[in-house]
């Protein structure tokens, strides 16, 4: 009888030479960039029949933020730093009606960001961000002393709720062209 | 002869090596999983800004890409070009480009497509200004300008 041999053993030594030629096609192959970036919703395009109205908002309630092609930024008027920018938006959305030249309340305060065409990107986006940051820096304090949470941490509706306290309204002008494209 | 076979027994040591191909089909696993097929050649160089409030794409396959920048080869240029699919392509492209890729897209999910704008920092915003207004146009109102994340102060 030849019970004892049992099933012949496989040579699996030439395994590891396959999987490492997979893993090498795979590694050569393929990317792993995850995308990330500002997220933005842009305004629909206007209907020729059915013009946007009007708008009938308070001057006071427009953060006007103006970037030239000089990537100068103009707030409100005045020369302004970038650093200074997040500060100044957080004074606007949280000011409630003190300061008379800033919004009557957070649900109505708007920004509006105009650009020349010759800004560039990366003074855009910087802005952009600013503006953002500024958002959610303020949702987060509101959230922080409403709810004991951070923003990121609430559930829907409380996030709801802190949504429509501080709607994020930043209106984009269509651009003027002073500077110049290039 | 029998003293030299008897110096191999004792000295070579033999490692163990079956479990070898299991650790590396765990990392070609983890390859797979982790990354996607790399579907283009990028033709436009794309140094994105940095931003501190990135937000991510939860669905990649979901998402449009545009890039815009100067031309890797000096040939064709420094002038900034877009970038889509594999070739470079004019502003007035980006709408047919943007309906064809919609069209790829079962209807329910079309209103979830994003579209990212690759954009070099040295760009001059009228170019993306225009990219912009195309995809107003044809209704692709998500968008995203592809940044990395990190730490602004550095970057003033």
């Amino acid at each position: 009888m030849r019970k004892s041999r049992g099933i012949p053993e496989i040579n699996a030594g030439s395994m590891a030479d396959i999987a490492f030629l997979l893993l090498v096609f795979f590694l050569v192959t393929t990317t792993m960039d995850t995308d990330k970036g500002l997220r933005v919703k842009l305004p629909p395009w206007p209907d020729p029949n059915n013009p946007p109205p009007v708008s009938t908002q308070n001057n006071r309630n427009v953060l006007e933020v103006l970037v030239n092609s000089n990537d100068m930024l103009l707030v409100e008027g005045s020369i302004m730093d970038i650093e200074q920018l997040t500060e100044k938006t957080k004074e606007h959305l949280t000011n409630e009606g003190r300061n008379p030249s800033l919004a009557e309340s957070s649900e109505q305060a708007i920004v509006s960001l105009k650009n020349d065409r010759g800004t560039s990107y990366e003074r855009y986006v910087q802005v952009y961000n600013e503006l953002k940051r500024a958002y959610n820096e303020v949702r987060n304090e509101y959230s922080e002393s409403k709810f004991n949470k951070n923003f990121r941490n609430l559930g829907k509706d409380d996030a709801k709720e802190i949504k429509t306290k501080y709607p994020m309204k930043i209106s984009e002008a269509e651009p003027v062209n002073i500077g110049g494209d290039n | 002869m029998a003293t030299f076979k008897k110096d191999n027994k004792k000295g070579a040591v033999t490692i163990n090596t079956s479990a070898l191909p299991d650790i590396v089909f765990m990392l070609l696993f983890f390859f797979m999983v982790a990354t996607k097929m790399r579907d283009k050649e990028v033709k436009v160089k794309t140094a994105v800004p940095v931003v501190s409030e990135v937000e991510k794409i939860e669905k990649k396959s979901w998402v449009n890409f545009i890039l815009v920048g100067p031309p890797t080869e000096i040939e064709q240029g420094t002038a900034p070009r877009i970038q889509l699919d594999d070739k470079f392509a004019e502003v007035d492209e980006v709408q047919q480009f943007i309906i064809l890729r919609r069209n790829e897209f079962p209807e329910a999910i079309r209103d979830y497509l994003t579209t990212s704008i690759k954009a070099d920092r040295s760009v001059r915003m009228g170019l993306v200004q225009d990219i912009k207004q195309e995809l107003r146009q044809v209704n692709a109102l998500k968008l995203l300008y592809s940044a990395n994340a990190g730490d602004v102060t550095s970057s003033r």
